[in-house]
């Protein structure tokens, strides 16, 4: 069979040839929204015409039958229309308030998970881990699968004070920039990596190799005609085995995650923010990593217990402390929370006004 | 297919109310070897916790330089379905937006060329088909290409534009993210298809300060729609609201700026003072709209924590219209990207290398004058520069 003739430099289809004609028609002249449920909200454009919808999560990683599932559900309630959020939900739209217990109903026989919507948690913005890529210290759909079965009233019903936006990354590389989420899991090494001079020398260009290492703890080991490492200035971020495969740095016995808090990216209220360490490692114990699972719950009951509505968690923290979170979750504060690396100057306590905790 | 491992840690993960990506494999296995050894490398992966891919080579389509990332097994003797795994990014449409007839074709082609198993979406936004062999990638490409759609960028290049849904179904979109995302892709097909920058560049387009597609945290330029000029206020609305909520402690005392007042009558807002930071707007939907005069805040310089730590993007330019034909928009890309080129390292990215070369510099390099709006506070150091012309001879 022939194969059609290809294009290149088109990009992608444009948008509008995949708009609900709700959507195309009041583009731009919308006016306002509510959230209706924890699943479902209203938008009313000027015109008076509203678009009504639902929202359900998915695990990011979908075969082409559950795409087809989406789709058949798209062609019996939504004129064939769906789209997805950057958060991984897929999101069915309907141009009348009749339509929407029909396709809630569906979706909930068929077992989705609908919610996702208002100060609640929405599904988690992750990597590839185990299942796809070479640099993972952990996986993410695993991680991620066991955090949101723990959590997953507070997607379908529960309200908290505020959105809580979880996020996983299977090694410091953080593909998806989890760095500045409420609650994110980090798949970290404890161990420098292993250097295979022979392929070193076979695979590997040299000075990019020391060059890609941010605490020059990479020399040449000309003799070898391989590098070496000076042991007690690396930190184990893996950026050499990036440049050389012939530096693996996954160690199973000492892979595991460290949990950061407090981030967020919206201007409401306090500027963007980046996360902090509040657990430093947590081994890896698949397939439903208990001890990371508690330590989210933790963080939620404390955050829950003592944040004000609207209060982001590290808006509650900055008005508790660092200190008083600590006081507040019962982590432990070890050598690891205080920063020596490129920003630790900015973060140590430059004034008596701590809490006793 | 039938099932060809056994995988009792996965098996655990189909339990419990989330969705389950094991379901997903267990699904695309039931028509495809390469799924079917996908989740027996998966299982392995599980048991021994560890990875088993290796390094991603070079492969590709003709004509581009990045779109797919080589993925092999390091154990390809025990798993020959996942032996060459590769990754293909397809650029998504705009906003996300798909009708179901455009997806079925894609799933048809997919079951054809690959695995059956997809990313929808990767972290950058591409549609990301999942697991194909070398010699698939040109049929493939030659299918989706001749029905309308194009890879993603990959490697040292532009990477897909991707924006919130913007205009389409949010009433605070202060600019058109889906028009400026597809209008920026379409611009620059030979920047994201053939890579040659000294790293990755990113765009991400928010349609207000609350960030959705989170552009200021992972976008090398974030591009976050503003506005200048009084917030709209509804006074009737205000009323129905102080009905329901308790104004004062959660919009007036929560406004970081205190610029706002409510009598019990109506609201007064000091928009001198405010910052647009978007709390009393998005808690108060009905009653509060953005001011009229919209435009972009143009941001610079995220990057996740790899390899001096995360930086997020900096104002570089406090307001700018953002209508087409974007040309004072574009003459200032092609001069920082000029700017970047001629200076950054490899692998160096443009807030790095702003970092490492200094903010001043870069804007009088690439024209842009000082405003306050640019730092949180001027510096406390004595050590500044001085050009040439500011010495006296």
């Amino acid at each position: 069979m022939s194969l059609p003739d290809r294009q290149t430099d088109i990009g992608p289809p444009h948008y509008s040839k995949f708009l609900p004609p709700v959507i195309a028609k009041n583009y731009g002249k919308w006016l306002y929204h509510e959230v209706l449920s924890a699943g479902t909200m209203v938008h009313v454009s000027e015109s008076g015409e509203k678009v009504y919808t639902v929202r359900a999560a998915t695990p990011r990683l979908l075969s082409t039958d559950r795409i087809r599932e989406f789709c058949a559900i798209a062609e019996k309630h939504c004129g064939g229309h769906l789209r997805f959020t950057s958060r991984n939900n897929v999101e069915f739209m309907v141009d009348a308030e009749s339509k929407v217990a029909p396709l809630v109903k569906e979706l909930n026989d068929k077992k989705y998970m609908v919610g996702g919507i208002g100060p609640r948690i929405s599904n988690v913005v992750h990597t590839q881990g185990w299942v796809h890529c070479h640099s993972a210290a952990t996986d993410a759909s695993g991680l991620v699968k066991a955090i949101m079965d723990d959590v997953h009233e507070y997607f379908t019903d529960k309200e908290l004070p505020n959105k809580v936006r979880i996020a996983v990354a299977c090694c410091v590389n953080m593909c998806g920039a989890v760095h500045c989420s409420d609650i994110a899991l980090v798949g970290v090494h404890k161990t420098p990596p292993r250097i295979d001079d022979n392929n070193v020398k076979n695979f590997c260009e040299v000075p990019s190799t020391i060059s890609s290492c941010p605490t020059s703890a990479i020399s040449p080991d000309p003799a070898k005609k391989s590098v070496k490492i000076k042991l007690e200035k690396c930190m184990y971020c893996g950026n050499c085995y990036s440049v050389c495969p012939a530096m693996p740095i996954a160690d199973a016995k000492n892979d595991g995650i460290a949990i950061v808090v407090g981030g967020k990216v919206s201007n409401l209220r306090s500027d963007p923010t980046f996360s902090k360490l509040v657990v430093p490692w947590i081994p890896n114990n698949p397939p439903r990593w208990p001890e990371v699972t508690d330590a989210v719950q933790k963080i939620l009951k404390a955050y829950v217990a003592g944040a004000k509505k609207h209060e982001r968690v590290g808006e509650w923290i900055d008005r508790i402390g660092w200190e008083g979170f600590f006081r507040e979750t019962g982590f432990e504060f070890k050598y690891q929370h205080i920063d020596d690396f490129t920003f630790a100057r900015e973060t140590f306590r430059m004034a008596a006004t701590f809490k006793w905790s | 297919m039938s099932k060809k491992h056994d995988t009792p840690l996965l098996d655990e993960l189909e339990k419990g109310p989330f969705p389950s990506f094991v379901t997903e494999m267990k699904m695309a296995a039931k028509h495809s070897d390469m799924s079917n050894d996908l989740l027996g490398h998966t299982e392995l992966c599980y048991k021994e916790r560890v990875t088993h891919w290796k390094h991603g080579g070079i492969v590709g389509v003709r004509g581009y330089g990045g779109g797919v990332i080589g993925r092999y097994s390091d154990i390809p003797d025990k798993f020959p379905g996942v032996a060459h795994f590769h990754t293909v990014r397809v650029n998504c449409p705009s906003g996300f937006y798909y009708t179901s007839a455009a997806l079925k074709e894609m799933c048809d082609l997919w079951d054809q060329y690959g695995s059956g198993m997809t990313n929808v979406h990767g972290s950058t936004g591409d549609l990301v088909f999942l697991g194909t062999k070398t010699e698939h990638l040109e049929p493939f490409f030659a299918e989706i290409s001749s029905r309308g759609w194009d890879l993603g960028g990959s490697g040292s290049a532009l990477r897909t534009p991707s924006c919130c849904l913007g205009k389409s179904r949010c009433e605070w979109a202060n600019i058109d993210t889906m028009a400026i995302t597809n209008d920026i892709t379409q611009h620059y097909q030979d920047e994201m298809h053939r890579p040659a920058f000294p790293y990755k560049f990113k765009f991400k387009i928010a349609g207000c300060p609350v960030d959705c597609i989170a552009s200021i945290a992972r976008a090398d330029m974030s591009i976050i729609g503003t506005w200048k000029g009084p917030i709209r206020i509804n006074q009737d609305e205000v009323q129905n609201y102080a009905k329901k909520m308790n104004i004062q402690a959660e919009i007036i005392d929560m406004c970081p700026t205190g610029c706002m007042a409510f009598d019990g009558k109506s609201m007064k807002i000091d928009n001198a003072n405010c910052n647009r930071c978007m709390h009393c707007i998005a808690k108060m939907t009905k009653a509060l709209r953005p001011g009229t005069e919209q435009g972009a805040t143009l941001l610079l310089g995220s990057k996740a924590p790899i390899v001096t730590g995360a930086l997020m993007s900096w104002v570089i330019v406090p307001f700018i219209k953002m209508e087409p034909p974007y040309e004072e928009f574009y003459d200032l890309i092609d001069k920082i990207w000029e700017w970047w080129d001629e200076h950054g390292k490899n692998r160096e990215r443009i807030g790095e290398l702003i970092e490492r070369l200094s903010f001043p510099r870069f804007l009088k390099d690439v024209g842009l004058d000082p405003h306050p709006a640019m730092v949180k506070e001027p510096r406390r150091d004595p050590f500044f520069f001085w050009d040439e012309s500011d010495i006296e001879k």
